[in-house]
């Protein structure tokens, strides 16, 4: 028997009626689907403008009276945040997957649209408590974003009074918001497929999406866990994270915690999260690329298997993030060990994407060349994980530009490059436009280049010994002059690198205005979710009747077939390989 | 390229291969409706939830500084001059198995159609929740009653008030939430919402039921005979 009580039946589906409905309380995913993507846009920018601020004191020290060090540091921390959480997991999930996941299965909308639309308007006020952080007494929190206690809840920290309660309060709305979402995620992907759409049949897309869901639905509780320990430290005094200590000459009333305990909990959740970002980008750069290079996807079974083998380690290398906190040898061994075993599905992909192009009929659209940007922002990145993976190697350069390059490339730029590889891609399918490419183009090299030299630079700053964190370097007699130096280029590149992110606003702005039609399936995709009757989809996705799906995403440039591509509910007589 | 190809003799045969057909067929992996899905994977979720809080309960409680309170004595009663100790946990946990032997029966009268015995399981269910939830507010009070704070307690490490308030504390919650939940449903049933949806939702609150139950058997191990 098929539970499929709107999947066929569009007469359950709330149709709505008016504009309230249609667009602020909507059910719709694709509405959804856009409510998230601006509100973590707009937050994102609010973070980038924090990471300018950044660079200007550091590029520049002594230079700018408004930025001190309790201001620096409350920039540092409210950027990193901002952009793992509120920006890259909402948008990659709350956004491309909300919008993708019924398109690309043949679903008429998530199983549980209402609980949907609270996710959307939950994550809303998890935003809205995080930005409220700047405008209570003392600002946002400073602890960096990592919120280590004893330091992030004590006196001389900035915000140590509202700031970080609002931080611990805003994340616990935030996973609050994710788990409704992300239960409709993994719902509607293993019951609500159409006919003919097995597993094995899905796009890479809703593979990375479904593992990455997965892997928050049991990494969050963590992070969930530890903002209420620390909340109760916080607020009513409890001892859990807090040892007994002496701060600002006071001894505290605190006793016997255990501070390593909420880095264990943080990591637990943060190195998953790592791949909560990775894996839905991992997933469109490769139908992105398979799509632009007219080329099936090279070893789709190692693929899937990769991203799950990837989700499933993920939970095995937690530690790596804590060599300097102190811990056996034998567990520095352990955690070494499983984080090098990841490198190999992670290889496996970069090799198999590198593979689709070769003798691929490549076009090089914007998407594309975002898409190719990532392998190389991502194996750079990847590379020098390899690095801090091993336990001797990490220690002289933990704390340092080194690791700041490191993540900034791996999971900072590179799901970067595959949202904007994904916007370009799926923009004629959401607003029925196709953004510019004179301008896009410009936008990825400014984007490529500009990261390029805002990173690679770091990497020797790393070598140096610079210290991450620092308001200033002072009168360091370790760290040369020509490092300012360097400093100030970066700083300019960065300043470069954020401004050309206007290019992207305009384009947007202007396709949305005045941007030429793009039609069905401007790119030939085979995909699910550009064969829908009207573009963009209307509620309901489907029309009268769903798709049926004959085939695997990535029938292209099949011999003796009429087009390069056949959509995946082709029947089977239309050539390919008709699985 | 054979990716996602499964003839229909596959699901037919026994063992791995059958299985993983069946598995990867299209539509739906597990034959189920979608609420039961995700209440499933709601629960695996919680479930990791519970095991963090206690994990984290397990290592304050090594790490701690202070001796840890002499948990038994600190749960015991004297009723009518007889030292008992964990007198009142066992009853609490009594209480709450047999609530979920009430609830397995409610859905079992539910899938029979039997309207009227099931609201009444259900109500014995909730009713039998909230008892649980009555024996722990008269705990936290005799605790509260006797010095023991989430910051202090006259016995030793303070992360045993701590541990215990939140541990118990969100557990508590999960059954408050519960009772509202199946009064909710006991008064759907009794109104006949369900008759052309089918009663799986009584199943499926039965689950979440269940596992707050489960999750009181590991806390109790833990915490109170620890």
């Amino acid at each position: 028997m098929q539970h499929t009580a709107i999947a066929d039946q569009p007469a359950e589906l709330h149709d709505p009626h008016s504009f309230v409905t249609r667009y602020i309380w909507s059910q719709d995913h694709k509405v959804i689907a856009i409510q998230y993507g601006i509100t973590a846009i707009f937050v994102g920018l609010v973070a980038l403008v924090l990471s300018g601020l950044m660079r200007l004191q550091l590029g520049f020290p002594d230079t700018f009276d408004f930025i001190d060090p309790s201001a620096y540091l409350q920039f540092v921390t409210m950027h990193g945040m901002i952009m793992v959480i509120y920006l890259l997991t909402a948008l990659l999930l709350g956004g491309f997957g909300n919008y993708l996941i019924p398109l690309m299965i043949g679903a008429r909308d998530m199983v549980f649209p209402y609980l949907n639309m609270l996710s959307f308007w939950t994550y809303l006020l998890s935003v809205i408590v995080l930005l409220a952080s700047f405008f209570v007494p003392g600002g946002p929190t400073g602890a960096g974003w990592t919120l280590y206690p004893p330091q992030a809840i004590l006196q001389g920290t900035p915000g140590y009074d509202w700031g970080i309660i609002l931080m611990l309060i805003s994340l616990a709305i935030f996973i609050v918001a994710f788990t409704m979402g992300g239960l409709n995620y993994v719902t509607t992907i293993l019951q609500a497929r159409t006919r003919g759409m097995t597993l094995m049949r899905m796009p890479l897309t809703i593979w990375g999406i479904f593992t990455a869901t997965v892997l928050g639905l049991l990494a969050f509780p963590a992070l969930l866990v530890s903002a209420i320990m620390m909340l109760l430290d916080k607020v009513i005094g409890t001892s859990f994270f807090m040892p007994a200590l002496v701060s600002l000459g006071e001894s505290m009333d605190y006793t016997g915690g255990s501070p390593i305990l909420f880095q264990h909990l943080f990591w637990f959740f943060g190195h998953p999260e790592v791949y909560i970002v990775a894996l839905p980008a991992f997933g469109m750069v490769s139908d992105v690329i398979a799509t632009h290079a007219r080329k099936n996807i090279f070893g789709y079974r190692m693929m899937v298997w990769a991203i799950v083998a990837i989700g499933g380690l993920s939970f095995f290398v937690w530690a790596h993030h804590m060599y300097v906190s102190g811990m056996h040898p034998a567990f520095g061994f352990f955690f070494a060990t499983t984080t090098l075993i990841i490198a190999v599905p992670t290889a496996i992909k970069v090799y198999n994407w590198v593979l689709t192009l070769w003798r691929g009929n490549i076009h090089l659209t914007v998407p594309m060349l975002f898409a190719i940007g990532f392998i190389f922002t991502f194996t750079h990145g990847g590379l020098t994980g390899l690095f801090l993976g091993n336990v001797t190697i990490d220690l002289p350069l933990s704390d340092t530009y080194f690791v700041v390059a490191h993540f900034h490339m791996v999971m900072g730029v590179s799901p970067i490059m595959v949202l904007f590889a994904a916007i370009y891609h799926w923009f004629p399918l959401i607003s029925g436009r196709k953004l510019h490419e004179g301008l896009g183009k410009a936008h990825f090299w400014f984007t490529f280049l500009g990261t390029y030299a805002v990173y690679l630079p770091m990497h020797y700053l790393g070598f140096l010994g610079v210290p991450r964190r620092y308001f200033a370097m002072g009168g360091s007699d370790f760290i040369p002059a020509s490092a300012e130096t360097l400093n100030a280029n970066i700083t300019i590149a960065a300043l470069i690198v954020g401004l050309s992110q206007l290019i992207f606003l305009y384009n947007v702005v202007r396709t949305l205005r005045r941007g030429e039609p793009a039609g069905h399936n401007p790119w030939g995709a085979t995909s699910l979710e550009w064969q829908t009757p009207d573009v963009p989809p209307k509620h309901g996705n489907w029309g009268p009747e769903l798709p049926s799906v004959h085939r695997w995403a990535y029938d292209f440039s099949v011999p003796g077939a009429e087009k390069d591509f056949i959509p995946q509910n082709q029947p089977e007589k239309a050539g390919g390989t008709g699985t | 390229m054979d990716a996602g190809k499964i003839s229909s003799s596959d699901y037919e045969q026994p063992g791995v291969k059958g299985m993983v057909a069946d598995w990867a067929a299209d539509r739906q992996t597990f034959d189920m409706p979608w609420g039961k899905a995700m209440m499933w994977i709601f629960l695996l979720s919680d479930t990791f939830i519970f095991s963090i809080f206690l994990t984290g309960y397990m290592k304050v409680r090594m790490a701690a500084t202070e001796a840890w309170p002499p948990v038994s004595e600190v749960f015991a009663l004297t009723i009518g001059g007889v030292y008992m100790p964990l007198l009142l946990i066992a009853i609490m946990t009594f209480v709450l198995i047999t609530s979920s032997g009430t609830m397995a029966m409610a859905v079992n009268y539910a899938y029979r159609g039997d309207r009227r015995r099931t609201v009444m399981l259900i109500a014995a269910t909730a009713v039998l929740g909230a008892s649980f939830v009555g024996m722990q507010a008269f705990e936290w009070s005799k605790l509260i009653s006797e010095g023991v704070r989430p910051w202090a307690n006259p016995w030793g490490a303070e992360q045993f008030g701590a541990a215990f308030f939140m541990i118990t504390g969100f557990h508590g919650l999960h059954v408050s939430a519960g009772v509202i939940y199946l009064a909710i449903v006991a008064r759907k049933v009794a109104r006949g919402d369900y008759e052309k949806k089918g009663y799986a939702i009584v199943e499926i609150a039965g689950l979440y039921w269940h596992f707050v139950d489960l999750v009181w058997v590991f806390i109790f191990a833990f915490f109170y005979l620890w």
